[in-house]
């Protein structure tokens, strides 16, 4: 469904991914871990276009997408949940929800949109007319999921939903992903806990210094503590275990 | 003093504040949108009451009639102005979009010098020229036509911006452009309607004036500084507050002008703008 083709991409001459090759398949949740700064947030807006990539290609659908603008992703079935959600604070939600159909949708796909919004998010409808800056952190993440699902995407782009929420937030956001997830659309979710992460997803990458250093099914990768030694302890990727390939 | 004075007062002093606010909500729509001050705004407003007084003065056509196609013409203009010379400076430096908006003002006047003349111009014995006599009031027919068409056109504004989905884009872009661009909205056309909208703003306070005052190279200088106190007045890129300041400053300086002197008409207006900056920078509706 999506193939990232060793994509290089930085900022204005500086590299930040190399040749960096992943692929998410038709309904599956794929999780892309990594330090800070590892150019997860980077890899996501190259697919959604927010930045040009340098080399390589984007593919979804089997179409080249990594030429496109960014406005034209919903169009095309992929939708983008920025890092720190960016709702448009002095908006209410129900603004914020309508803008998620982007500019040229129908009344109808509107109201089938939100009544979906507020079965996945019974909490929006009631706060439907509030502003969307005085949400708490974890209604404003559930908001931007709510947006992001508004234009029916195949693929979902999230990018790190549960950074500073409760933990009864996270499992509620968890939970939704999940059921975003069993509905048909394919999730590609950014997540800095490995645990989070990998119960999640079916598969996941781990992306260190702008380069994949491991991928694989998540059940595998649970195993042992490898993850998280890659992960914090910067070690090398032990041969056995470079899995990126499969 | 006699409350048909005092009520003629405040009409002209409304429909001069509703024309201030249309050039302000102009510019501060464009400032909001896109962070970028169109130092050429003034100059917009002189094209516009020039092509009140021609489209007068060759074909007899009354500016109240004009209006929509002037305002039309400036919108396209305004467009014109972003594709061809915003657009292309906005990689560039802050200084570079500085002194393209501000060459384009030196550009216009110029350019209205050479082909105008320095001479003022007027539209004389138009539809609006008279007076109105509502039992023993007169009130003067151009600032009563400034108010009902500059307020008609501010709501307008207002229900195009806060209620329709092109204004929930156009806000969307000027508050998060890459969020914005994430969902569907192509940003740069957003740019270039803010740009059609606020030049179309000037376009009808232009028409509005030419009713009552003359027109000349010059003239954009004197309306878009107070246009420029009522965006900060009101809050940088805030619409409300261009609104309400607007009409605050069109008020004060019709009631300065009569109670202290018309010369120093504008000093309470200037005296308000420092009071308001000093206490609060961010101007009454601004956002820090
Ligand atoms: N807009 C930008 N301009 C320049 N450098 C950036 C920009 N965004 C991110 N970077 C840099 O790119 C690197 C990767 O950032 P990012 O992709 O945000 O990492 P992550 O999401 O994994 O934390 C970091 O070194 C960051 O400083
Ligand atoms: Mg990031």
């Amino acid at each position: 469904m999506l193939d990232v083709r060793q994509v290089s991409a930085g900022y204005d001459g500086l590299q930040i991914l190399w040749e960096v090759a992943i692929h998410v398949d038709a309904g599956e949740i794929v999780a892309l871990m990594g330090p800070n700064g590892s150019g997860k947030s980077t890899l996501m807006n190259s697919v959604s276009g927010l930045i040009r990539i340098w080399s390589g290609e984007i593919l979804f659908e089997g179409r080249r997408i990594d030429a496109l603008p960014p406005h034209a992703m919903i169009g095309m079935g992929v939708a983008h949940v920025l890092e720190r959600h960016r709702l448009f604070p002095d908006m209410t939600v129900l603004e914020n929800l309508m803008l998620g159909c982007g500019p040229h949708a129908r009344k109808q796909s509107i109201a089938q949109g939100l009544e979906q919004a507020y079965a996945l998010f019974p909490l929006l409808k009631e706060r439907r007319t509030q502003i969307a800056g005085s949400l708490s952190g974890g209604e404003q993440q559930m908001c931007a999921i709510a947006r992001g699902l508004m234009s029916s995407p195949r693929l979902l782009l999230i990018d790190e939903p549960f950074i500073g929420l409760s933990p009864h937030m996270r499992s509620a956001v968890a939970k939704a992903i999940r059921a975003i997830n069993r509905d048909g659309v394919s999730v590609l979710l950014i997540e800095q806990n490995v645990a989070e992460a990998l119960s999640l997803s079916q598969r996941a990458y781990i992306l260190r210094e702008g380069r994949i250093v491991l991928g694989g099914r998540s059940e595998d990768l649970k195993v042992g503590q490898t993850v998280e030694r890659i992960f914090m302890a910067r070690e090398d990727v032990p041969s056995g275990l470079d899995i990126v390939s499969s | 003093m006699s409350g048909d004075l005092l009520v003629q007062l405040l009409l002209s002093g409304i429909g001069m504040g509703f024309i201030f606010a249309l050039i302000a909500i102009g510019l501060t729509l464009i400032y909001g949108v896109m962070n970028v001050v169109n130092f050429a705004h003034g100059e917009f407003l002189m094209l516009s009451m020039y092509a009140s007084y021609l489209a007068f003065a060759t074909w007899g056509a009354d500016p109240i009639v004009t209006l929509p196609f002037v305002a039309a013409l400036m919108f396209v203009f305004g467009l014109l102005v972003y594709y061809l010379l915003v657009r292309r400076v906005m990689q560039g430096s802050m200084n570079s979009q500085i002194f393209a908006t501000f060459g384009l003002m030196v550009f216009l006047q110029a350019a209205a010098q050479f082909i105008m003349g320095a001479d003022y111009f007027a539209v004389r014995g138009g539809l609006l020229s008279g007076v109105l006599e509502v039992g023993s009031l007169i009130l003067p027919a151009p600032q009563l036509a400034a108010v009902v068409g500059a307020s008609t056109a501010t709501g307008v504004l207002y229900w195009l911006v806060f209620r329709t989905a092109t204004g929930r884009s156009l806000r969307a872009a000027s508050q998060d452009r890459q969020a914005a661009s994430t969902l569907g909205i192509n940003v740069d056309r957003m740019y270039a309607l803010a740009w059609g909208i606020g030049a179309a703003c000037v376009g009808i306070a232009g028409s509005l004036l030419s009713n009552f005052y003359p027109v000349f190279p010059r003239v954009g200088a004197i309306f878009v500084l107070i246009a420029y106190v009522a965006v900060a007045l009101g809050g940088f890129g805030s619409i409300h507050g261009a609104l309400v300041a607007g009409v605050i400053i069109g008020l004060l300086q019709v009631l300065a002008g009569f109670f202290i002197s018309s010369q120093l008409k504008f000093v309470p207006v200037y005296l308000l703008y420092l009071i308001v900056v000093l206490v609060r920078p961010r101007g009454l509706f601004g956002r820090l």
